[in-house]
């Protein structure tokens, strides 16, 4: 049964419904009068209860349906097989059902299988018969809850009160995703994770020094030759992120926070805020695009030119640049929030007394608002070493442990995408170190967010 | 001092009016804090009854109470027994929604919908299915505009938005459309408190227009108003009820010290 | 005294100039992406066609004209590969590579509009090769040796020749706006990295929008104050911030190898980004809540509307502005996102435009990133061509949820 026919069965169940119920409704008022208190609810209450009760019951069995028809449907056309036509083993099965869904679907013109010709015939049969008889039992058991809903109308029904519980039933199932959300985040990095810890010791990956994954590339190597010392990785990642991007982002978002707040023209103001939500809205593919193929060239001649002979042209430096640029409209932002918030009789006290506007700044505005100012850095640091694409595409893929910014190395959100893009077989440790490593940096920008966010606040509250 | 609430309340009773709405030894409670303490009045149908007292005394608290607007505020707890014409309006088969359908309310801040004239007045009906055709509805709301005395002012720009009304327009405008769902009392909340003396005169000429058709219970904090507006008075002091009786009584002859310090001005 | 002062006013001018170079520079360097970006890419939009006379014989397109008209399918099995690669042996008379392999597409378009070609020979513009292509719109530096560009001496001369003799043109670049990937880069295109972004977004949206709008509604408007409520308001500040990769994460173990959704599909990419946006959406609806005066809720809660009504009447039809305009920026942030989508296999090499939810995808930040890796000098102007039109799409996103903030913006 197609999906377009199950939705249409549902609407005309929850269409039919309302009409029965509103009707009902409509009756009720006609006998009872128009009085507050007459008839309880109004007759789309008594509509809507109805539709809700015909509804549920068929939706639920709509979606038994597609959870478990296939199954279903397998199992009758596996059964009806000669003997001997599919190969004993799970595996076996498997490819033979792909290849018979594939005849069914018309992906295949042909089957490969002599007997998957016949099983597809036998299992369009077969799906046919379910999807009648689920489609049938679908619309049977809506039917049935309409009229039990139906029944159950009388003037003084709270229909009202039924269908307002159930719309706030809906609500609250709408409001776990996010704790859903964040659980499958922390059991899925957690459970990978587990099972890296397994093959590889915590301890080497947190403090081994030597990165080299792709050795591990045959199954009978796993673990053997592998190194999976992440050290290089978490040092790329705060060298790019945390040092260079933030040497860049810091002095630059601060000053534009400060002429923006402190001395431009609101007119100005109004335009420049503007243009730095577009340079905040850039993607960061295409920041990642423009690091390798215009900064990265561009460091790396500028690093010959100054005598660094072996200059890589993938450079911490250019991708920590362009990562820095990104960065810009994040700080100025969050410097602009903590600057404004600084009462204005603090500056005016400080201007009073003489000082310049400079001179206000610095002694006065930016200490008052430091605390703002250091969490809204802390927020751009996690968002920094979260950054994927930029070191994808310009920092490369060499895991070294330099101080050189022109040398070459790599991060952690890199390796995880090199680790987990082409082919992958799920239970090598190469693969499930990606999950490790997806843990650390999980559990780092949580940190990093939650603390940011407190001293954030904190800071506001003081000046509420 | 609820013995003496409860002596103040039985003069109030007299045979000759009709009780509307009966509070007995009702207390409300945000968290641990007693903000009333144990009260308890009987509202009569004929009259407007004016709570008054200091800031801070329960007076509205006490007022939110009659048409559990207080359940909305998740802190707040309510004891003791309220009825409407005996029914207990905390009790399980009353319908909150319905109690505030016979309850209307009229707020400190005139709060107009951000909706035409006529969808402000047509809202309450239509939700209680109170008019059956778009011409009965247009009768409700031309009934209750007359009533607020606004239909003259307005009645050539019903599509007009409410917020664009003056403020005393907007108060009659939120007072016409508590009417229009025909309810029984119609408590005020400081009414008059956000408007220029032109519109207050304009409400309390109003108030005194609707006095006998609907049972109404004002709160206000201006004395004067109290005393031309209503016919029975409540005075509150940190959240209990101090002296309760006939209007011209209780400014003339208070029998209470601190109700006689508070409207001599000695406090509030 | 004086040189005092001189020198506090001096220290006053260098600080404001400090602060308009720190903004000039980062205005300076988004206009300079943007130039560079527009530089190397608005050629992605033109092509350059060669004029061949195509000898359309039956003998070697293997149908004639009347069987064709009889039966138009026999097209589909005709060989116009040999056909056209006999025709410009036959003009051109060298072995350097004129036309694309794909050329003959052009002229099978061509003969199914108009069968009684097939017999003649007719003079057609065909799609060059990209090496031609790129020497015609003036992209390789012909000072450098040969062996340091990427097209021969011998492609060199073809062009200066064909070009002498006008048989070059250049065109708008229908191509690229309407087919999918391909290894030769004047046949690459976006149309198929498009619709995968659109379906993936549809399905983004589809999830994001209603889930997040409720969950707003509950929290701010019903939710209790506990330790349940707390909690998901923890979490939901906290996914906020959580890198996009991890939400690939996510959709890999959960979606692809726990739940076997198909891989590569928009389906399960649209779901990942859900992920990511909801909290976005939460966050934005929840302010938009908020900003809605308590007075108008004790309005209609004083006229005896339900909690519901109230929501259903009056909150949402107030805060549906600033939702809509967070669910916009919101998607806008999905359209840009690449790393979750790479983690569930959206990077696959796809030459056929996507036809359905469950069905192998890319989408379009993707395809960016997918050719920004080809050295292929084609392929440089193709991925900033993209860029172009991921941006435009960008900036009609967010110029739209501006407009919207403005438009429906109520001041209380």
């Amino acid at each position: 049964m197609s999906v377009g026919l199950a939705l249409a069965m549902l609407l005309l169940l929850g269409g039919g419904g309302y009409l029965l119920g509103r009707q009902r409704g409509v009756a009720f008022v006609a006998s009872e009068g128009t009085s507050v208190g007459a008839v309880h609810s109004r007759p789309g209450y008594h509509g809507a209860f109805v539709a809700i009760l015909a509804l549920l019951p068929a939706a639920a069995l709509l979606v038994a349906w597609a959870l478990l028809g296939e199954g279903l449907i397998a199992r009758e056309v596996l059964a009806g097989l000669p003997a001997g036509a599919v190969g004993p083993s799970e595996l076996d099965r498997e490819a033979f059902l792909s290849e018979v869904r594939g005849l069914v679907r018309g992906d295949y013109a042909a089957a490969f299988n002599p007997n998957a010709e016949a099983a597809a015939a036998a299992w369009k049969v077969a799906a046919r018969r379910y999807g009648l008889v689920f489609g049938l039992g679908a619309l049977a058991l809506g039917a049935v809850g309409a009229l039990w809903g139906w029944s159950r109308l009388t003037p003084q029904f709270r229909a009202r009160t039924r269908v307002e519980r159930m719309t706030m039933i809906l609500l609250v199932v709408a409001s776990l995703v996010a704790i859903l959300t964040t659980f499958g985040i922390v059991a899925s990095l957690v459970f990978e994770s587990f099972r890296f810890f397994q093959m590889v010791s915590p301890v080497e990956f947190l403090f081994g020094t030597q990165w080299s994954p792709q050795t591990a590339i045959r199954a009978d190597q796993v673990g053997s030759s592998g190194a999976f010392g992440a050290v290089p990785l978490f040092w790329g990642t705060v060298f790019i992120g945390a040092i260079i991007a933030m040497v860049v982002a810091i002095p630059l978002g601060l000053m534009t926070a400060i002429y923006l707040t402190q001395y431009a023209a609101p007119e100005f103001r109004k335009v420049a805020k503007p243009v730095l939500e577009v340079l905040a809205g850039v993607p960061t593919v295409v920041y990642g695009f423009f690091a390798a193929l215009t900064v990265a060239p561009a460091v790396r001649d500028f690093a010959i030119s100054i005598g660094i002979s072996n200059a890589s042209s993938e450079s911490a430096l250019a991708a920590g640049l362009v990562m820095g640029v990104m960065i810009i409209p994040f700080v100025s932002s969050m410097a602009d929030d903590a600057l404004t918030a600084v009462p204005r009789s603090m500056r005016d006290g400080s201007l009073a007394m003489g000082a310049t506007p400079s001179e206000t700044i610095r002694r006065v505005l930016i200490p008052a608002a430091l605390p703002g100012i250091v969490g809204g850095v802390l927020l751009a640091v996690s968002r920094a070493i979260g950054e994927t694409m930029i070191v994808v595409m310009a920092a490369g893929l060499a895991a070294n442990l330099t101080l050189n910014p022109f040398d070459s190395v790599t991060t952690v959100t890199a390796q995880i995408v090199a680790l987990l893009t082409g082919d992958q077989e799920f239970d090598s440790a190469k693969t499930l170190s990606a999950f490790a490593l997806g843990l650390v940096l999980f559990l780092v920008t949580l940190a990093l967010n939650i603390y940011a966010l407190a001293v954030v606040k904190k800071y506001r509250e003081a000046y509420d | 001092m609820n013995d003496m609430a409860l002596t103040a309340t039985a003069p109030a009773a007299a045979a000759e009016t009709t009780l509307k709405m009966t509070a007995r030894d009702v207390r409300v409670f945000y968290g641990e804090f007693e903000a009333i303490k144990g009260v308890s009045i009987d509202v009569s149908k004929e009259d407007v009854t004016a709570f008054i007292g200091p800031s801070g005394c329960g007076k509205s608290t006490f007022l939110r109470c009659l048409n559990r607007m207080n359940d909305t505020v998740a802190a707040a707890r309510v004891t003791g027994d309220i009825r409407l014409d005996g029914q207990d309006i905390y009790s399980p088969e009353m319908d909150v929604v319905q109690l505030r359908a016979r309850v209307g309310m009229v707020f400190q801040k005139p709060n107009p919908f951000p909706k035409s004239i006529y969808e402000n007045v047509a809202y309450g009906p239509r939700i209680h299915g109170l008019a059956r055709s778009k011409a009965d509805m247009d009768v409700v709301v031309e009934k209750s505009l007359r009533r607020a005395g606004l239909w003259d002012e307005v009645k050539d720009r019903l599509g007009d938005s409410g917020t664009a009304l003056s403020g005393g327009q907007q108060q009659r405008l939120c007072i016409a459309r508590a009417i229009a769902v025909n309810p029984e009392v119609i408590l005020m909340d400081e009414p008059a408190s956000a408007l220029d003396p032109i519109a207050t005169a304009k409400i309390e000429e109003l108030i005194d227009d609707l006095r006998g058709r609907y049972a109404i219970v004002i709160v206000t904090h201006n004395m004067q108003q109290a005393a031309r507006v209503s016919q029975k008075t409540a005075f509150f002091h940190l959240g209990t009820l101090v002296e309760y009786g006939d209007t011209r009584e209780i400014f003339t002859n208070p029998k209470e010290t601190r109700t006689k310090d508070y409207i001599t001005g000695r406090y509030g | 005294m004086q040189a005092r002062i001189r020198r506090r006013y001096a220290q006053e001018r260098n600080f404001r100039l400090m602060g308009l170079a720190a903004l000039s520079i980062a205005i300076g360097f988004l206009l300079f992406l943007m130039a560079t970006v527009i530089a190397s890419g608005w050629t992605s939009f033109v092509q350059t066609r060669v004029l061949v006379p195509v000898t359309l014989s039956p003998e070697r397109l293997g149908v004639t004209a009347e069987a064709v008209k009889a039966d138009p399918a026999l097209l589909r099995r005709a060989n116009f590969q040999g056909v056209v690669s006999d025709s410009v042996e036959q003009a051109f008379r060298t072995d350097v590579g004129i036309v694309s392999d794909g050329a003959w597409l052009a002229v099978r378009e061509a003969v199914e509009e108009d069968p009684g070609l097939i017999g003649q020979t007719t003079e057609m513009w065909l799609i060059t090769t990209s090496n031609l292509d790129q020497l015609a719109k003036g992209r390789i530096d012909l000072e450098a040796g040969e062996a340091d560009r990427p097209v021969s001496d011998a492609e060199v001369a073809v062009w200066r020749k064909l070009s002498a003799e006008g048989k070059l043109e250049k065109g708008l670049n229908g191509t690229f706006l309407t087919s999918a990937d391909s290894v030769d880069p004047e046949l690459a295109g976006i149309w198929g990295a498009l619709k995968g972004s659109f379906l993936t977004l549809v399905v983004t949206l589809l999830i994001s929008f209603p889930v997040g709008v409720l969950a707003a509604i509950y929290l701010e408007e019903f939710a209790a104050k506990n330790r349940w409520t707390d909690i998901i308001e923890v979490s939901i500040n906290n996914l906020a911030a959580v890198p996009s990769i991890i939400f690939g994460l996510l959709g890999l173990a959960v979606f692809l190898n726990t739940l076997n959704m198909p891989r590569s599909a928009p389906i399960v990419g649209g779901l990942t980004l859900a992920l990511m946006t909801l909290p976005v959406i939460v966050i934005a609806s929840r302010a938009a809540i908020k900003a809605v005066p308590p007075s108008i809720r004790d309005a209609a809660l004083g006229i005896g509307a339900s909690r519901v009504q109230v929501v259903t009447h009056h909150v949402l039809p107030l805060a549906l502005p600033g939702m809509l305009t967070g669910t916009i920026l919101g998607m806008a942030r999905a359209l840009g996102e690449t790393a979750p989508l790479l983690m569930i296999g959206m990077r696959a090499f796809l030459t056929s435009v996507p036809q359905g939810f469950t069905q192998p995808a890319t989408a379009l930040p993707v395809q960016i990133f997918i050719w920004s890796d080809n050295v292929s000098r084609g392929f440089v102007e193709k991925t900033s061509g993209a860029i172009i039109v991921l941006l435009v799409f960008l900036l009609t996103i967010n110029s739209l949820a501006i407009y919207l903030r403005n438009r429906f913006e109520v001041r209380w």
